[in-house]
């Protein structure tokens, strides 16, 4: 797994590298470069924590490494040890709950992170740090005083305020309503832009962290399994467990063969074309494959569309869920596996769809993606362990 | 009013503080965040003296005070002095007789404190010293001020120990209560009624001092 940290990157970047078997095994390692975003996600109990832990200096793996800004801040390996404590890291850190002082006020609780400037200026700092994050006007108030947003708010604040080298966001929003929620993610996406610094956010909601991550690390019991920007992950998931994780469907299991018009994917009783990676699978082997729903055309009722010669399937409708706007279809193929996929509502009711019903859909050569056994292995591995 | 025992109490419920509160920080903010074998037992024995009968921690300490025993000869080394019937001696089983009163409401405090508010303390760059200062402490300021007060007021009541390991020596060991003992088996019902008032008065008064202040903190409202 050392080639997710080892690969490409700069001297700059947040490296982080952790082994150890237990109490809480660990293997991972991920890089995340200046102003980007990093998003650690994975079920709870992955590791996630551990690793913000890790990296703040709160925790430490029997063998790993953390370099932030070309400086060593942790690393256990070969006989080597050596760790520099929270306080000499430059970190800011955004705890789940916060943690704010409930005994000073915003402007103390963000003051008291300024200890590297000299005295006269920390109070004007910290008041800036609170206009910064919106809070002007409420510098006298206590935590107990403030919302949970406003709490948030004064943590990335005292987070900012120490002027950091890396910024740590452990599931910042997960304490607060969904209206609020999405509020405090904008601006944090505003922040961003004013920040060069690596930020790595916690989460368990995927949709938080496509939202706001530039890449996504996937974790399972305390393995990093897949580190990519969003896109490459919802398209190219690296084995059946990291398509699970990220809650994707259409994962199945097909046969490479060799026909006249060259290497297909043998899936059921359809042959599939595939655009990438067939070439360099063996004939016979057998993989697991998944195609995002948004590579499954519906084909219209007595109107040709687009893509439609592409690898046609017919397909018996098992299932339909509307949900507002959008419409879930799962249909299901002649040896039983189910392909599921979403279409606007109006779509689906224009073509008529209903339980029961026969369908063509064409499944995009495109996005076929396969993915070979040798390449899962640690996925595989891990499902076991999980068993 | 017998004030020479009336200043014998409040010197030895000072002292009793003085000596007590410190190691109650220490000690209380050990056994609240820290793990280690034998804290059970640690634990059991700081609440000994809560269940124990007074007079028998007394004919303990006794005991052990006695220039033959090795703490009363280690002390005789040290000091030339006994520590039976001695102020000392009455203070040393004052500070034992208290463990609890000062240890338990600090630690319970120091319990009360997340630990993620230590560690978002290091994060924000504040060494362990100036958490202790900066975080902790402001924060279990209301369990030492009742450990505080638990032990004067009790070191203020403490009769049995204090008997046994110290006596009446007027000036020297003969504190209020056994004072107040002293008037009624000599029939002065009007000396102990005015000296047991002004336990009662002082007692009081400790505690609303300790829960009034304790209410005033409008950051713990909310």
């Amino acid at each position: 797994m050392g080639s997710l940290a080892s690969a490409g990157g700069h001297v700059d970047d947040l490296i982080v590298t952790a082994q150890q078997a237990g109490p809480i095994p660990l293997n991972a390692s991920f890089r995340c470069a200046p102003g980007e975003l990093l998003a650690l996600v994975g079920p709870s109990g992955s590791g996630k924590t551990t690793l913000l832990r890790t990296i703040a200096g709160l925790y430490q793996p029997q063998q790993g490494r953390v370099s932030c800004a070309g400086r060593e801040w942790f690393l256990a390996q070969s006989g080597q040890r050596h760790s520099l404590p929270p306080q000499a890291r430059q970190i800011g850190m955004v705890f789940q709950d916060y943690a704010l002082f409930p005994h000073l006020t915003a402007l103390q609780n963000v003051q008291l992170a300024i200890g590297h400037l000299p005295r006269a200026q920390r109070r004007e700092q910290a008041v800036q740090w609170l206009t910064k994050v919106r809070l002007e006007g409420l510098e006298a108030r206590y935590p107990s005083e403030l919302s949970g947003g406003q709490r948030q708010r004064v943590a990335l604040a005292r987070a900012l305020a120490r002027e950091p080298q890396a910024l740590l966001l452990d599931e910042p929003f997960s304490a607060v309503d969904q209206v609020t929620r999405r509020r405090l993610q904008r601006e944090l996406a505003l922040l961003r832009q004013q920040i060069s610094i690596p930020i790595i956010l916690v989460t368990h909601d995927l949709e938080e962290a496509t939202a706001l991550a530039d890449q996504i690390c996937v974790l399972h019991n305390g393995v990093s399994l897949q580190q990519g920007t969003p896109e490459a992950l919802f398209r190219q998931p690296a084995s059946p467990l990291v398509a699970r994780l990220l809650d994707r469907h259409n994962v199945f299991t097909g046969q490479v063969v060799e026909t006249v018009h060259g290497r297909r994917l043998q899936w059921g009783e359809w042959l599939l074309e595939v655009s990438e990676g067939i070439a360099q699978c063996e004939v016979g082997e057998s993989l697991a494959w998944y195609l995002p729903s948004s590579d499954i055309v519906l084909h219209r009722r007595g109107r040709p569309s687009q893509g439609e010669r592409e690898n046609p399937v017919a397909a018996t409708v098992s299932e339909m869920v509307v949900l507002g706007g959008m419409t879930s279809i799962s249909l299901r193929v002649s040896h039983g596996d189910m392909l599921r996929f979403d279409i606007a509502t109006h779509a689906a009711k224009r073509n008529q769809l209903s339980l029961g019903e026969r369908v063509h859909v064409s499944l995009l050569a495109e996005g076929i993606h396969l993915m070979p056994a040798q390449r899962t292995h640690t996925a595989s591995h891990n499902k076991r362990n999980l068993l | 009013m017998d004030w020479s025992a009336f200043s014998v109490s409040l010197r030895l419920a000072a002292f009793t503080c003085l000596f007590l509160l410190p190691l109650g920080i220490w000690w209380g903010r050990v056994l609240a965040t820290a793990q280690f074998r034998g804290k059970g037992l640690c634990e059991a024995l700081i609440a000994l003296p809560l269940v124990l009968p007074p007079t028998v921690l007394g004919f303990y300490l006794l005991q052990q005070f006695g220039r033959d025993a090795p703490l009363g000869g280690a002390w005789a080394a040290l000091t030339g002095g006994g520590l039976n019937f001695t102020f000392s001696g009455i203070l040393l089983a004052s500070l034992i007789a208290n463990l609890p009163f000062a240890i338990q409401p600090i630690q319970r405090a120091f319990e009360h404190v997340p630990a993620n508010l230590r560690e978002a303390a290091w994060c924000s760059g504040l060494s362990p010293w100036q958490t202790l200062w900066r975080i902790e402490l402001p924060l279990v300021w209301p369990g030492i001020l009742s450990a505080a007060a638990l032990t004067f007021a009790h070191t203020l009541g403490e009769f049995g120990v204090i008997l046994l390991v110290g006596g009446a020596i007027d000036g020297e060991t003969r504190t209020l209560s056994i004072a107040i003992y002293d008037r009624v088996q000599a029939f002065d019902e009007q000396g102990a009624a005015s000296m047991s008032a002004l336990l009662l008065a002082i007692s009081l008064a400790t505690l609303g001092l300790v829960y009034g202040l304790a209410g005033k903190r409008r950051w713990s409202r909310g």
